[in-house]
């Protein structure tokens, strides 16, 4: 296949303009201008679309093994690659949790099977993620593992923090923290603040997450080990992870869309406590989200992830205090960050490509990432000027827990490249 | 403020909804309902007919019993529901309870719920209008309008009162529905909590918020008590209930700095000797039974206005 004079975006390698891009055997073969077709079928694109490196969320929940009624691995990638994802890092709480390789190599397999966009699973710090013994971190890389992380919890202790950095570190593995500090994070389900306080709801304070950030930016310095902040949601924990880049501490950090859309004040609108705008880390005030535009317009936040979180009807249609945490996200990212960022004024499209595809490899250390010549040709084509109306109960994931339905925004995915072959795209906005 | 003339809305969930006409409107329906209830026959046939389920999640004696005195006496037919938890104990989620209730077709619900906001859920799947007993900590509408009808029965007003609300705030649906209604009616209102205890957020509503009692109870018309429960006596709220009674118990001598003729009002279950000292719960100045008594006649009110609104909500 020969993309013909497309928009490339492609921060690693430095290109932002018009090429001629060559897919051949599942890579990149040559990038340039007025290249020779051979006997590639040549493609055209609408003039307004963005061709760009694979765009990978790093932080996704696919529920299999074990959850299988939320999300599969089969519904999670072609919900990604509808999303534009090319690729997902999945997260080890799932049933049973993936501490050790067999796990891993359950997920690797499926993934082979049935998974439409790549998939890297992320393992365990601890066994169970009981937050007591380390798991067979090396196994587990050996398996197919990117990364650590007791996600959905935090990584216990201090202590425990350290050696995770120091033993992640010999396979060059980052530890992933969903940094909350569960003693005043309490049975908390909403941000505290005067909305929470007024819904009578249990608060959680953004200091939850501060100190506990506070506390990885040290203990990364100590070991030197790359310590990566999950969904990041309070200012506070911005500041600190600012001040651990300014001393040249390995700390990198994702923010989510919601937490850089949404306020606590969406858990009041609609007749109030729908159940998709219960998230942990829970939505939080204006000055917070005001905070994460500013991280992702100066730099300090590197990633973009979704926290795509699954949960079935039944699951949420409980109490506000009882039903589950989180949201789905892969299918809303792109046109919440064409809209909310690019369109806003916020960033360049450049800027948005580092954020959902350049940084998220290097995170990870994954390949891709780039278009360069001889990378995996895993390429997100997006249309920044669409109109799209997000429809819950049209999405491709298993589950439709997403605040964002009926909502309209500018800025969507025309097709999905995966290996050189499509695996998504909108006939309403392209032809391939 | 002109006093309504009907209800805008379909459901009770909250006073935060209402408009100060409509709160009005509640109150001075239930100055007719108290004449009825002063009857030697207490019953009128207002609501016959109708079904009233009484829906009630947590454990509750005086607020389930006024509201069912309140049915009966406008002859409503009225059955009941009491269980133990949420709809997860039973492991129903509650837009099943709902479906199955409003498969039964009642006129109303009066719905009792240690889940904040579960009231609003079942209204948004349910015809029936939905009356909120207690959310969580949500709100507790009927108790604020019994107050306020209360405190006007005393005062002939609340614009203009100075209304002092001490204990257990954070965790009370109770001062939340009255913050909503004495701003809206023109009271000026002072909460007293333990920092441990205060919510955030009452300044930007207009609240005057202290953390002593004496700053509180000074020159207050109304002083409102609110319950401690044991639980946060000790642990990481509260040292102790003998330092709690030390720094905020209403006590005799106290009530030397309240305004003349002030009232002190208690929504009930009290803790004696933790909140409040028996010879104020006793004394003078006590309309702790009046609320009770006025809780009848206001909840005769909302359901009677509800039968006969119509609007959106």
């Amino acid at each position: 296949m020969l993309l013909k004079s497309v928009h490339v975006v492609d921060p690693a390698a430095g290109r932002n303009g018009r090429f001629d891009l060559l897919i051949d055997a599942g890579r990149v073969s040559r990038i340039g201008r007025d290249l020779p077709a051979g006997d590639a079928r040549v493609v055209e694109l609408p003039a307004s679309c963005i061709v760009t490196p694979g765009l990978i969320d790093i932080h996704v929940h696919l529920r299999e093994p074990g959850q299988e009624h939320k999300e599969t691995i089969a519904t999670g990638t072609a919900s990604a690659v509808a999303g534009g994802f090319t690729a997902v890092a999945c997260m080890p709480n799932t049933d049973p949790i993936n501490d050790n390789a067999s796990v891993t190599q359950f997920i690797m397999k499926r993934a082979a099977d049935v998974g439409v966009a790549r998939v890297y699973p992320i393992g365990a710090v601890s066994l169970g993620s009981k937050g007591e013994q380390l798991t067979e971190i090396g196994d587990l890389r050996a398996a197919g593992c990117v990364a650590i992380t007791d996600d959905g919890r935090p990584v216990s202790t201090a202590l425990l923090m350290r050696r995770a950095l120091e033993y992640a570190s010999m396979f060059k593995m980052p530890v992933i923290n969903h940094c909350e500090d569960p003693s005043l994070k309490g049975d908390g389900v909403a941000h505290e603040g005067p909305v929470a306080a007024m819904l009578g709801l249990k608060g959680i304070p953004g200091a939850s997450e501060s100190v506990m950030v506070e506390r990885d930016v040290s203990i990364a310095e100590l070991t030197g080990g790359h310590v990566h902040v999950a969904h990041m949601s309070a200012r506070q924990s911005l500041r600190a992870v600012r001040a651990g880049k300014d001393r040249g501490i390995r700390v990198t950090a994702e923010v989510t869309p919601h937490h850089f859309v949404l306020t606590d004040e969406a858990l009041a609108r609609h007749g109030g406590y729908d159940t998709n705008t219960k998230m942990n880390p829970p939505l939080r005030e204006e000055a917070d989200r005001a905070a994460m535009i500013d991280g992702l317009r100066d730099g300090s936040i590197d990633v973009i992830a979704t926290d795509h979180a699954p949960h079935h009807a039944d699951e949420k249609a409980l109490e506000f205090d009882r039903a589950p945490f989180g949201i789905v996200g892969l299918e809303t990212a792109v046109s919440l960050c064409f809209d909310r960022l690019v369109h806003a004024g916020v960033i360049g499209v450049p800027r948005l490509v580092e954020l959902l595809s350049t940084n998220p490899a290097r995170v990870l250390g994954l390949p891709g990432g780039t278009l360069a010549e001889g990378a995996p040709a895993d390429i997100s084509i997006l249309a920044p000027d669409a109109s799209v109306t997000v429809r819950a109960a049209a999405l491709r994931s298993k589950s439709k827990n997403t605040p964002f339905d009926g909502w309209t925004l500018k800025g969507g995915v025309a097709a999905t490249i995966v290996g050189g072959r499509i695996v998504y795209s909108n006939t309403d906005l392209v032809t391939l | 403020m002109t006093t309504a003339t009907t209800l805008r809305h379909r459901n009770l969930l909250g006073i935060r909804d209402l408009e100060a006409g409509e709160i009005d409107l509640i109150l001075e329906t239930a100055f007719a309902m108290k004449e009825v209830v002063a009857r030697p026959i207490k019953k009128v046939p207002t609501l016959r007919g109708r079904t009233v389920v009484n829906l009630f999640f947590e454990p509750s004696t005086r607020t389930r019993m006024s509201f069912e005195l309140a049915e009966k006496r406008l002859s409503a037919d009225t059955l009941g529901m009491t269980t133990a938890g949420s709809s997860v104990v039973k492991g129903e989620t509650l837009g099943d309870t709902a479906r199955t209730i409003e498969a039964m077709a009642p006129d109303m619900i009066v719905m009792r719920h240690a889940s904040s906001g579960a009231p609003h859920q079942l209204a948004r799947v349910c015809r029936a209008s939905i009356i909120n007993a207690g959310d969580g900590t949500h709100e507790h509408p009927t108790q604020a309008l019994l107050d306020a009808f209360t405190i006007r029965e005393h005062k002939g007003t609340l614009a203009g009162l100075r209304v002092a609300i001490i204990g257990d705030l954070i965790h009370s649906r109770v001062l939340r529905s009255n913050v909503w209604l004495l701003t809206k009616m023109g009271a000026s209102v002072t909460a007293c909590a333990p920092a441990t205890l205060m919510p955030p957020g009452l300044r930007e509503l207009g609240v005057t918020v202290t953390h002593h009692i004496d700053e509180a109870v000074t020159g207050a018309d109304v002083i409102m008590m609110l319950r401690v429960q044991h639980e946060r006596m000790h642990g990481l709220f509260l040292p102790s209930a003998r330092e709690y009674f030390t720094y905020f118990g209403l006590t005799p001598a106290r009530m030397e700095r309240a305004a003349p003729e002030a009232i002190v009002m208690h929504p009930g279950p009290m803790n004696r000797g933790v909140e409040i000292d028996s010879d104020v719960a006793d004394g003078p100045w006590s309309v702790i039974l009046d609320q009770v008594a006025n809780g009848v006649a206001v909840r005769m009110a909302v359901l009677y206005l509800l039968a006969g609104g119509e609007g959106e909500n």
